[in-house]
């Protein structure tokens, strides 16, 4: 492995050149390479895990329309669902695809500072997506415990995948850890000790603090997820009983005594909520400089947005119980768990507010990722809010394990992220690929995701409100559940092959644009961030040419009173006078801006 | 060099040095990127074995059937008197030896003494496999004289011999995974490898070796003495 010593390190930085197209391409050890080779296969495994809602929503739109789901279908497409879409889908795409990408470019750095390092964690994430898909072909297919995986639902013989499924469940998970491990060493290393010359910490842009504190969260959380992981493989192939309580199981004692399920959903939501951040402190940060290039102004209170990611980072630590109101706990921790939960609003809210003052009289530019970012801001207000009420332990109670919660968790972690990865991937497509997307398709890409995500998702929190169990694979006929439910639920139903045969338009978009979008020209939005400084467009394999940048001041100087342009990039030497446009000044103005 | 230039290179103290390190450009702390990653990956390896205790006094509060009495199950008899714990007295003896050794070929490596460096290392994985050779004479004993399995045991609860199996395993993994390691930068310190790229990585092995023996102080104090 690459071992530099500290004098002059971006010198003696070891590069790997390659030699030939699967050198390049392949085992390529250029972070720009392999973050495309990650968002690949965590696109892949999310097309699968879309697939499955698509099915899944069919058995409850229309029950026992399609043959195939049965109970036991269901139960594995809602698992491997969810579980596919949090941990391997979105995880992977942001820390590393947007990681791997974002980093070292804005950075001002060559590589990852392990190049070979960030190479196996690529191939190791690639085996625990191949263990995972494996679950579906073993005999009883995958586990259907739901994604969370509680025991001791997860080894009675009523569940589908009570023996293989859940073995290789587990021990894709194991491996993806490792694989997130060795990406995310990389990325806070990257981010610490990397930056080119100038580049403070409170000058990099708000992508990389979020996908920074992000690492950290997935460095100290993934670890429970693992001790879960291994003790719930001992459990099962062991005949041990970390997670196993008595249990009688039609009429007859089960081999086990004494473990403590709950002790199962402690670590797994120590993993959990953190994980919830893993997810959104990157969408946050990827939004905010979407955001604040096409508004054409510097992002609002860009001290407090990156105390606010790291404020957030630290509480998602301490809140992992309000998951668990339903599962008995003293009134005092309840207490506890409910008000740090409610705390973690704060901070949340504080960068809602700024996102909206960055709008706030700014220059907007309507592009498409500009569509999506605006639209994350409903979305996630929408869903934040509707987070104030499941944090109370009283509202929780009976609105647990209801179609409410389900609503919640996708506005705020599902439709939110999304459409900040949407935001993001057309806003950084010119600069992967070199070439422009075509903007109309984009644009109607946008309004049938975010119409479709409120058609689906704001009946649900109705459904919700009357009771109607979540994880249920037919509703039936029930006194307190009105038959009309059943109506919400098909147009439900509707709404979600809308919106899956309506990502299509992205893949055609992002695939025709490939060869014949227009060229893009260099920095073709005007942003004042260092990654699209970069000599080349897209840039080449150590990224800087023969000499690294220097930073002259932070990524957000837009419209800039006096300035040539409406940004200044972060290159820049300060030394440049700025020649004021007489025709255009206004003295007013300016004073009144500056003292902001 | 004058000694003002001195103290205006040389970090502040506390408070100062702390902000001067976050202010800074380039890189937050004048370490290597290898010696950063290591502690980045021990405080997440911290949680991973916090995990694993918190688990155990958990399910040692859960399970219904009485903890086994360790000190008896734990003795060895020299000559016809049980001596309660004197294996793992000698086994905590050899890892704290080896961090000695470690920290002096530590020392060594940064005065470029490649030959002390190489015998020093050697010495400490010849320490680290001493301790799993005697972790496997413990394990054979338990597993072959005593009876005890990971899913039961004759002596009480059946969790005492899955926890025990499963963390002391995992600590012992990661003993073997530092002796190969150790023999690895051995080999690499005596070929010369890092005349050129400085003696760092002795210091950095040398950080995941005595955190390995940290977490067996309390890998020791859970199991053999709570």
């Amino acid at each position: 492995m690459a071992y530099v010593p500290l004098a002059d390190q971006d010198k003696e930085m070891e590069m790997h050149h390659p030699h030939s197209w699967v050198e390049k391409y392949v085992w390529s050890q250029d972070h720009k390479v392999i973050a495309i080779q990650y968002g690949s296969i965590a696109v892949f495994t999310g097309i699968i895990g879309l697939t499955l809602s698509v099915l899944f929503r069919l058995q409850l739109g229309f029950p026992e329309s399609v043959d195939f789901i049965d109970p036991n279908f269901y139960y594995q497409a809602v698992t491997m669902h969810g579980m596919i879409m949090v941990v391997y889908f979105l995880t992977a795409l942001f820390l590393g695809g947007f990681g791997n990408y974002m980093i070292p470019l804005m950075c001002g750095a060559r590589d990852m500072v392990f190049p070979f390092m960030n190479m196996l964690s690529v191939w190791t994430f690639l085996l625990s997506v191949i263990i995972l898909m494996a679950s579906f072909f073993v005999g009883g297919g995958p586990t259907g415990a739901g994604w969370t995986l509680y025991p001791p639902q997860t080894a009675m013989e009523g569940t589908p995948g009570h023996d293989m499924g859940i073995v290789l469940m587990l021990i894709s998970l194991a491996v993806f850890i490792v694989a997130t491990t060795m990406g995310g060493l990389n990325y806070a290393v990257t981010v610490l000790q990397y930056r080119c010359r100038g580049l403070t910490m409170m000058r990099l842009p708000l992508t990389v603090w979020g996908i920074f504190v992000a690492t950290i969260l997935a460095l100290f959380a993934f670890p429970a997820l693992l001790v879960a992981a291994i003790m719930m493989l001992f459990d099962t192939l062991l005949g041990t009983s970390f997670f196993m309580p008595a249990v009688i199981e039609a009429g007859a004692p089960l081999d086990h005594n004494g473990g403590s399920p709950l002790l199962f959903q402690h670590l797994f939501w120590f993993f959990g909520h953190p994980e919830v951040y893993i997810v959104a402190l990157p969408a946050f940060g990827l939004v905010s400089d979407v955001l604040s290039t096409h508004a054409r102004k510097n992002i609002f209170g860009y001290r407090m947005m990156v105390w606010a990611i790291i404020a957030i980072g630290g509480l998602s630590f301490i809140v992992w119980a309000h998951h668990m109101y339903v599962s008995g706990m003293h009134p005092y921790f309840g207490f506890f768990f409910a008000t740090t939960t409610l705390i973690i609003a704060v901070p949340t809210a504080l960068k809602v507010y700024n996102w909206v003052l960055t709008l706030w009289e700014g220059d907007i530019r309507l592009n498409a990722p500009m569509y999506f970012a605006i639209g994350f801001i409903f979305t996630f207000i929408h869903g934040g809010l509707t987070g104030l009420f499941l944090g109370n332990v009283v509202i929780d109670l009976p609105l647990s394990d209801t179609y409410f919660v389900i609503a919640h968790f996708h506005m705020v972690m599902g439709v939110s992220p999304i459409l900040v990865l949407f935001a993001a991937i057309y806003h950084w497509y010119p600069l992967m690929s070199g070439r422009m997307f075509h903007e109309g398709l984009a644009k109607a890409h946008f309004w049938l995701t975010f119409l479709g995500a409120y058609a689906i998702y704001l009946p649900m929190h109705y459904l919700g409100f009357l009771g109607v169990p979540r994880r249920y694979y037919q509703i039936g006929a029930t006194d307190f559940i009105p038959a009309s439910a059943q109506d919400l639920n098909a147009s439900i139903t509707i709404a979600a092959i809308f919106v899956a045969v309506a990502q299509l338009l992205f893949f055609v978009n992002i695939i025709w644009s490939l060869k014949y979008g227009k060229k893009a020209e260099k920095n073709p939005w005007g942003s004042a961030s260092l990654e699209w400084q970069t000599p080349d467009l897209p840039p080449k394999h150590g990224n800087w040419g023969d000499e690294l940048p220097t930073v002259y001041r932070w990524a957000y100087d837009y419209s800039v009173p006096g300035a040539h342009e409406d940004f200044i990039p972060q290159n820049t030497p300060e030394t440049v006078e700025p020649t004021v446009d007489e025709e255009h000044f206004d003295p007013d103005q300016d004073a009144s801006k500056a003292d902001i | 060099m004058s000694e003002a230039a001195v103290a205006a290179n040389s970090p502040a103290e506390g408070m100062d040095g702390l902000v001067d390190d976050w202010s800074a450009d380039k890189q937050a702390y004048h370490v290597p990127w290898g010696k950063a990653m290591m502690w980045l990956f021990l405080v997440s390896d911290t949680f991973i074995f916090s995990c694993f205790l918190v688990g155990y006094l958990n399910v040692r509060m859960t399970t219904t059937e009485p903890w086994p009495v360790q000190s008896e199950i734990f003795a060895l008899s020299f000559g016809g008197a049980p001596i309660p714990l004197i294996l793992i007295a000698i086994m905590t003896f050899v890892l704290i030896t080896s961090s000695g050794t470690m920290a002096m070929a530590v020392n060594y490596g940064y005065r470029r003494d490649k030959t002390k460096t190489f015998w020093l290392i050697c010495a400490t994985a010849l320490f680290g496999a001493m301790f799993v050779g005697m972790q496997v004479f413990e394990w054979s004993k338990l597993i072959g004289d005593e009876g005890v399995r990971p899913w039961g045991n004759p002596f009480g609860a059946a969790q005492f011999g899955s926890i025990f199996f499963m963390v002391t395993g995992f600590h012992g993994l990661h003993v073997t995974c530092g002796v190969i390691y150790l023999m690895w930068v051995a080999l690499r310190v005596k070929r010369g490898y890092y005349d050129d790229k400085g003696f760092e990585i002795v210091e950095i092995a040398g950080l995941y070796w005595h955190f390995v023996d940290l977490v067996w102080v309390f890998i020791f104090a859970f199991f053999y003495l709570l």
